[in-house]
C-alpha cells in the first residue's frame, strides 16, 4: 500500500537540510547518507549524495528522472558473481 | 467486416467479448465502452450495424490508448527505470523477477524455460 499522501514524502531532515543549505549556496559536495528510505525530491537534482549499500557509499548523480523514487533503489545491496562451474571458471581464467 | 484500432474483432462472438480481442482493453474497459456506446453486449459482431461499429471506434478512439501507443508507454517506462540504473530497472536488464518475488525456485514466468547448466551431470534414471 503506498504512504498517505497526507503525510506527504519521506525524507530525512538532517538530509533535505543540507541539501536546502547547498541550494542556497550554490555549492555542489557530495553528502553521505544512510538513509536509503528516503524520497528523491526535486531539490536534489543534479546533486551527488553517496547511498550507503551496507558496505561502502555508492555515489548516486540524482537527475530529473529519479524524482519520487527512493535513494536505495540506486544503490544495490547485493554483489552477484554468479553460479560456479566451467562457465564461471572460463571468465576468470580470461581476467 | 469490424476493423477497430488496427484489430479484426472475431465475428462470432459477443461484442464485449470481441473487444477484449484488442490489446489494452478487458472485460471492464469493454463493459464501459458498450455502455457508453448504448450496445447491447449480448449481440455479436457480425450482427452489428456499421453505426454501432462506428460508435464504439470513436469511444475507444477518444477515450482508450490502445495497441501501438499503449506498447509504446509500456516499454518506455520499463527503458526509463533501466536508464536511470535503479534496482527495479537492473532486474529488468537481467530479465528477473521485479517485485521482489523468490528466485531460488519459480520465477520460470520472467526468466523464461530452464536453460541447461554446462557440466552438471543429470540425475540417474531409475
Amino acid at each position: 500500500m503506498p504512504r498517505s499522501v497526507k503525510k506527504g514524502p519521506f525524507i530525512e531532515d538532517k538530509l533535505l537540510e543540507k541539501i536546502e543549505i547547498m541550494n542556497a549556496r550554490g555549492e555542489k559536495n557530495v553528502i553521505k547518507t544512510w538513509s536509503r528510505a528516503s524520497t528523491i525530491s526535486p531539490d536534489f537534482v543534479g546533486h551527488t549524495i553517496a547511498v550507503h549499500n551496507g558496505n561502502k557509499f555508492i555515489p548516486v548523480y540524482v537527475t530529473e528522472n529519479m524524482v519520487g523514487h527512493k535513494l536505495g533503489e540506486f544503490s544495490p545491496t547485493r554483489l552477484f558473481r554468479g553460479h560456479s562451474g566451467r562457465l564461471a571458471d572460463k571468465r576468470s581464467a580470461g581476467q | 467486416m469490424a476493423r477497430i484500432a488496427g484489430v479484426d474483432l472475431p465475428r462470432g462472438k459477443r461484442i464485449e467479448i470481441a473487444l477484449t480481442y484488442i490489446y489494452g482493453i478487458g472485460h471492464t474497459s469493454a463493459k464501459q465502452i458498450i455502455e457508453a456506446c448504448g450496445v447491447d453486449g449480448s449481440r455479436r459482431t457480425q450482427d452489428l450495424d456499421d453505426d454501432d461499429v462506428n460508435r464504439i471506434r470513436r469511444q475507444i478512439e477518444g477515450n482508450y490508448k490502445v495497441e501501438g501507443p499503449l506498447r509504446t508507454e509500456t516499454s518506455m517506462n520499463i527503458k526509463r527505470l533501466m536508464d536511470i540504473g535503479c534496482y527495479r530497472g537492473l532486474r529488468h536488464r537481467r530479465g528477473l523477477p521485479v517485485r521482489g518475488q523468490r528466485t531460488h525456485t519459480n520465477a520460470r514466468t520472467h526468466k523464461g524455460s530452464r536453460r541447461a547448466i554446462a557440466g552438471k551431470k543429470k540425475a540417474p534414471q531409475k
